[in-house]
């Protein structure tokens, strides 16, 4: 049914057309709206046989769909940035015991400094904890993907992370088309869980594994996300044959097939770049995008022959590593052709815009490169030059005062 | 007339086996449910198996056998299920160190959700896990009074990594991190926390400490907690020779001398308010539970206390035989 709804509550509609059994709910925004819609459609019985827990922190909300989920009951909670942090020890121990949990990431910036607004830097902080990571372009997508995370999930026995940028696509109103019961109901199965805390069949869930076995236990972890592509494929393939649409899968290319110039983004910033390559392709640019909707497992190869034939390839992207560069561009670096020069383009650090004439400006101005370049969008080089010249000048002084003080 | 006793058979013995099978403990019966099987890797003497043992047969037995065990991380974890053993003849899972009490919560709202709410939840840690590290998930479970029996299982120190203070630790007793050094030797006074106490003011249930001294008493508490729903909380005290610096036979013999001396009282509460405790048969001085405890030895020179300290020790368990009117005789029947 079209629906003209907020991001957020089109989220908890498609949660709720997957008949969780346990929903573990703690605001922190800009994922606040899921739950409460969530919570609302629980109490007025909307979703039968389904536990609505308000709990009393992020590591709380994960450790409570652990214990649900382990003893077979499908579980979904819902986090952002200091929230996912917060529960870091239990996001690793979820997929460490193969619990297919959902969780979607209203994508948002760490702190300090404080920030409430959209980057990516929560799901990469997280991106070797084991999870299956889908981003969201659209809230179209946004629900689309929820329900393939729970037939994902399940499939393999492992948790999957739905990244929906926050605010962009959480708070943003637009039309989608929202499945009815009956396709998800054919699409998703009944929960089978793997393993099942169950007295009928008493089981100990969580050992202890020393030196002896722990390589091989991590070995089957990297195992379990090489076959989550297929388990990625046959849901979004299946997909498309109950709902008529394409959603999920690993990558998108966009005009890429005579372009000089590939985009790399994720996230809601794809549909920007879509219009910045139609005007410029309009004006004869040779531009193009790929868009990776599969983070991790990271579809390196499917990415490296998607830019095989690319003169140059900028990865747009929303988090930086400190000390490094991109996150992204390093997992694109690694599929790409040694000889085609990579630049890194962080943007929208902490929901500064990226407006489609910067970036338009950015591609007109960097040409092809000879060799990997890092930018940063829309920087503002006076201020971030004044600051290091203040805090050189303190420095100094502090170090003249320590200095004459002594011991 | 009704017996009220937490221990109705007013026996120490666990086997009583010239008694009638009635007046048997769970563990001293032909078929006890041996939960937790041997073959694990405890310390000799460790009061925490021996607890973990009685409480969870104890609970199998009032649920039928329809109970799912969820145990935070710490030497019973660790003891009990080195891969590819284990020592747990139910379902258990183990998930981190400080989320036993919302992993328990998980698992209770599952089984509610499935129509399956024969299957009880026994959520169990030391007093690391219990009154540290997990006390924000164990207070989030008793605020929602989520179904779940949580039992600490409490040695006084973080012991699986090495005897480390915890709150739990009791002023004075040395641990790896309050060395008997310093013009405050050992742990400071005026510092811990009593969960128990905390737990009454969740206004749950029921709440009841116990040792591993008396099975009969402990086992009844476990008993009169799975008769309940919503959440409950048992605070069991289990010597640990490594950390209190004890010889493993003395494991029950210190644990008596606890409740004894008056540093451990024996309690029950019902929604928030207590509603018995129980009498001290043999008072004892509290020289008689440390002394023989090496945490303590510094306390003592000569066999004489060296300062005020022991006194202050004194204080504290006079403190609580007023506070709980631990002296006198039991009111048996009512």
């Amino acid at each position: 049914m079209l629906k003209q709804v907020e991001g957020s509550h089109a989220v908890a509609e498609a949660v709720a057309l997957c008949r969780p059994e346990v929903i573990c709910a703690y605001p922190i925004t800009p994922q606040t709206h899921i739950v409460e819609g969530l919570g609302e459609l629980v109490k007025a019985g909307h979703i039968k046989d389904c536990k609505y827990i308000n709990v009393e922190s992020e590591f709380a909300a994960l450790s409570v769909a652990i214990g649900s989920s382990a003893a077979g009951a499908r579980s979904y909670t819902a986090t952002s940035s200091q929230g996912l942090l917060f529960m870091a020890e239990a996001v690793y121990n979820a997929s460490g015991l193969g619990l297919p949990i959902v969780m979607t990431l209203g994508n948002r910036a760490i702190g300090a400094p404080l920030n409430i607004w959209n980057d990516h830097s929560d799901a990469m902080s997280l991106r070797d904890a084991g999870w299956i990571q889908l981003f969201a372009e659209n809230n179209q997508e946004a629900i689309d993907l929820h329900i393939q995370a729970f037939r994902i999930a399940e499939d393999i026995s492992c948790p999957v992370m739905v990244c929906v940028d926050g605010f962009i696509l959480t708070h943003a109103v637009e039309q989608v088309d929202v499945p009815d019961q009956k396709q998800v109901d054919a699409y998703l199965p009944a929960f089978v869980p793997a393993v099942v805390l169950d007295p009928k069949a008493p089981a100990s869930v969580g050992a202890l594994v020393g030196p002896e076995a722990f390589t091989e236990v991590r070995y089957l972890d990297h195992k379990k996300q090489l076959r989550a592509f297929d388990a990625i494929d046959r849901a979004s393939t299946a997909f498309k044959s109950v709902f008529g649409r394409e959603a999920g899968g690993f990558i998108r290319s966009y005009h890429t097939k005579d372009a000089e110039t590939v985009i790399v983004a994720m996230g809601s910033v794809i549909g920007t770049l879509k219009d910045m390559i139609d005007e410029k392709r309009k004006q004869g640019h040779k531009i193009g995008l790929v868009s990776i909707c599969t983070f991790r497992p990271f579809p390196t190869a499917e990415v490296g022959a998607a830019l095989k034939d690319a003169k140059h390839v900028i990865v747009l992207e929303k988090s930086l590593a400190s000390g490094q560069g991109g996150v992204l561009a390093a997992h694109v670096r690694a599929g790409l052709h040694e000889a085609i020069p990579l630049t890194t383009l962080i943007a929208g650090l902490g929901g500064r815009p990226i407006p489609k004439n910067a970036l338009s400006e950015f591609v007109e101005k960097i040409g092809i490169p000879s060799s990997d370049e890092l930018h940063f969008l829309d920087l503002k080089q006076d201020i971030v030059d004044g600051e290091l010249k203040k805090t050189e000048e303190e420095r100094n002084a502090r170090l003249r005062n320590g200095a004459a003080r002594g011991r | 007339m009704k017996n009220t006793q937490a221990n109705p058979k007013g026996i120490y013995t666990i086997s009583n086996r010239l008694g009638d099978q009635a007046n048997r403990a769970v563990q001293a019966s032909e078929d006890r449910p041996n939960s937790l099987t041997s073959g694990h890797r405890a310390c000799q003497g460790c009061g925490e198996a021996l607890g973990a043992r009685i409480v969870v047969d104890a609970a199998l037995r009032a649920a039928k056998g329809q109970i799912i065990v969820v145990n935070a991380t710490g030497c019973l974890e660790v003891f009990s299920t080195p891969y590819p053993e284990t020592a747990w003849q139910t379902a258990w899972v183990h998930s981190l160190f400080g989320n036993a009490p919302a992993v328990a919560t998980g698992v209770a709202a599952a089984m509610e959700v499935k129509g399956r709410g024969n299957v009880r939840v026994l959520a169990q840690g030391g007093d690391g896990s219990t009154t540290d590290i997990g006390f924000g998930c164990l207070s989030g479970m008793f605020e929602r009074n989520d179904d779940v029996l949580y039992v600490c299982y409490d040695n006084q120190a973080y012991m699986n990594t090495g005897v480390q203070r915890s709150s739990a630790t009791p002023p004075t007793a040395r641990t790896a991190t309050t060395p008997p050094v310093g013009s405050e030797p050992g742990n400071v006074f005026g510092t811990g926390k009593n969960v128990p106490l905390i737990a009454m003011a969740h206004q749950i249930p029921y709440v009841a400490t116990a040792t591993v001294a008396d099975v009969q008493d402990l086992e009844a508490k476990v008993f009169k907690a799975m008769s309940m729903r919503g959440a409950r909380y048992l605070h069991v005290l289990v010597p640990c020779p490594l950390g209190w610096g004890s010889p493993p036979r003395e494991t029950i013999n210190l644990a008596r001398l606890a409740v004894q001396c008056g540093l451990f009282p024996l309690f029950e509460a019902e929604n928030g308010t207590v509603t018995r405790a129980t009498k001290i048969r043999q008072p004892v001085p509290v020289e008689n539970y440390l002394k023989p405890q090496r945490r303590f030895a510094h306390l003592f020179k000569g066999g004489k206390p060296v300062d005020d300290r022991l006194a202050r020790m004194q204080e504290m368990a006079d403190a609580n035989i007023s506070r709980f009117n631990l002296l006198g005789h039991e009111e048996t029947c009512k």
